[in-house]
């Protein structure tokens, strides 16, 4: 199984302990997962996140065997296709994008641009809900959390396009998906890493209105404790001990 | 699982909550429990939970029906099941009274919300009562307090740390350090304040959020807790053990022994000890409203 959710280096509004890879790659051993798409933390709040993408390939180079990178690609900055072909040369298996934190709102062209490109490429696009928790955000993150509404037009942007939208909770996952057509449903897929387990249970009515294959596995490490998804998984009930996940290597297969 | 294991910060629904669903989010609690090796549940009810009064501002006559609704969970679950009894402060009478009435049938504990302001006066003889009982007091926390936020008198560490200081003889529980807000400004606000310890319940699991409580407070000071989200707590308890930072007994203490010393809970119950009625449990129903904390 492998973590569509982790991340290198520190978070700007709190100290996170030792985001490296090394690290990384010791607690995916210990949680029993085989690899994992990291994304590197500090390029979310750069204005241009080239320098970030370029880190992030040299720090994961002698991880190559575990660790896949998905570098950050902003649209609304010059010459954006050419890091999404540095991001293909490099074997990435998807980049990601900040919206939110880029002041690109729902329906802007620009982020259907990229999703639209990086289903061409055959690269998902990998959105984040957001890092942390609404209440305890630092004054000067202001950025808001991702919009469903901005979900819902990425993934009605065209049949190419495959997104994996990671920290989102039940409502969020519940308002974009009835609110898709079948086949947009299925360019979507989603990350349990801040969806409720007991006793509300709402990863369980998840899996049971929408099906345990649209949500594959991703922690939000080094934010975010790895053991969190797989104790969800561990305390449903036991018509669900058994529910597949997604396989985030197959989303083009489909 | 051959260690007791006790949740300080548990809530049950009951009928009066205006929820279909209830008996299934209790029983999923059960079922997530035993699965974890929960051998005790220190539990309360919060009045109506907003179908008759606010939540967070329940009203007197709420208050006793929650307390009714946890006395009667206490009565069929036996030593699975412990009470905390929850009351309004701007009720001084009814609050005292609800303690009272409360505490002579088992309670263990004062579940104080965010109905008033931590170091309020008005919540000085609900802890000279729990003094008197000899129990402690579970408040409702909002990690830093920065703002007023809609449907609760919110309090944080500093607030508390000055009730507890007036009130030194009584153990003050400080809620979730993962239930929301800024908890290093908690660790900051309470560390030297011996007589409040800190349950580790809460949707959040940021990394370092317990590898700093163990650091600020010592693991003397630390409650394991769920509140709603048991998977998170499950979460805690496993990183915990990989952290590297607590020993075996610290470990312990964390589990349950900090937990049985607070609530005073001379046989904290062992692994795979049954309730007496299990049997009489109301059955699951179909859900039809969700929660919304």
């Amino acid at each position: 199984m492998i973590d569509v959710n982790a991340l290198i280096g520190p978070y700007p509004f709190r100290f996170i302990p030792h985001p490296d890879p090394e690290l990384l790659e010791r607690v995916l051993d210990r949680e029993g997962l085989s690899g994992a798409w990291v994304g590197h933390l500090p390029s979310a709040f750069y204005r241009d996140p080239s320098s970030g993408n370029a880190q992030l390939y040299t720090a994961l180079a002698p991880h190559a065997a575990t660790l896949k990178p998905v570098p950050t690609i902003r649209p609304d900055w010059p010459d954006w296709e050419r890091a999404l072909g540095v991001a293909t040369d490099a074997g990435a298996p998807a980049v990601r994008a900040y919206p939110a934190h880029w002041q690109l709102g729902p329906g802007d062209a620009r982020m259907s641009e990229l999703a639209l490109a990086c289903g061409e490429a055959r690269l998902a696009l990998i959105l984040t809900v957001r890092f942390e928790d609404l209440r305890q955000r630092h004054a000067l993150d202001a950025a808001g959390d991702l919009q469903a509404a901005a979900v819902r037009s990425l993934a009605r942007a065209g049949p190419r396009v495959r997104l994996i939208v990671t920290a989102a909770g039940r409502e969020f996952i519940e308002e974009v998906h009835w609110g898709l057509t079948p086949a947009e449903q299925r360019r979507v897929v989603w990350d349990f890493s801040w969806v409720w387990g007991p006793p509300e249970d709402h990863l369980a009515k998840l899996f049971r209105s929408i099906g345990s294959e649209r949500f594959v596995y991703g922690t939000q490490w080094p934010l975010r404790l790895t053991q969190n998804p797989r104790a969800n998984l561990d305390l449903l009930p036991d018509d669900l001990a058994q529910a597949k996940l997604g396989n985030p290597e197959q989303l083009f297969a489909e | 699982m051959t260690e007791p294991l006790i949740d300080a910060h548990a809530h049950f629904l009951h009928a009066g909550c205006g929820r279909s669903d209830w008996a299934e989010v209790n029983a999923a609690r059960f079922r997530a429990g035993d699965k974890m090796g929960i051998t005790c549940h220190v539990a309360s009810v919060l009045g109506s939970y907003g179908f008759n009064s606010p939540t967070y501002f329940p009203s007197p006559s709420d208050v006793m029906a929650g307390n009714d609704a946890m006395l009667a969970l206490c009565d069929t679950e036996g030593e699975r099941v412990r009470m905390l009894v929850t009351v309004n402060p701007n009720y001084t009478e009814r609050a005292l009274a609800e303690i009272q009435r409360c505490a002579a049938r088992g309670a263990v504990g004062v579940k104080l919300l965010a109905s008033r302001r931590a170091d309020d006066p008005l919540l000085d003889p609900i802890c000279a009562l729990a003094a008197k009982h000899g129990l402690p007091i579970l408040h409702h926390i909002w990690q830093h307090r920065r703002r007023e936020w809609p449907n609760q008198e919110i309090s944080d560490g500093a607030d508390l740390a000055r009730l507890a200081r007036r009130h030194p003889t009584v153990t003050f529980i400080l809620a979730h350090i993962g239930g929301g807000g800024d908890y290093q400004h908690t660790y900051a606000a309470i560390r030297d304040v011996e007589n409040i310890v800190a349950d580790t319940s809460g949707s959040g699991v940021d990394r370092g959020m317990l590898d700093e409580a163990v650091g600020a407070l010592g693991s003397q000071r630390l409650l394991w807790g769920c509140d709603l989200t048991m998977e998170t707590g499950l979460a805690k308890l496993r990183a915990l053990e990989n952290t590297g930072l607590s020993s075996a007994d610290d470990i312990k203490d964390i589990r349950w022994r900090n937990a049985a010393r607070v609530f005073r809970l001379k046989s904290p119950p062992a692994p795979g000890a049954s309730p007496p009625q299990a049997a009489s449990r109301p059955a699951p129903k179909a859900r039809k409203k969700r929660a919304r904390k």
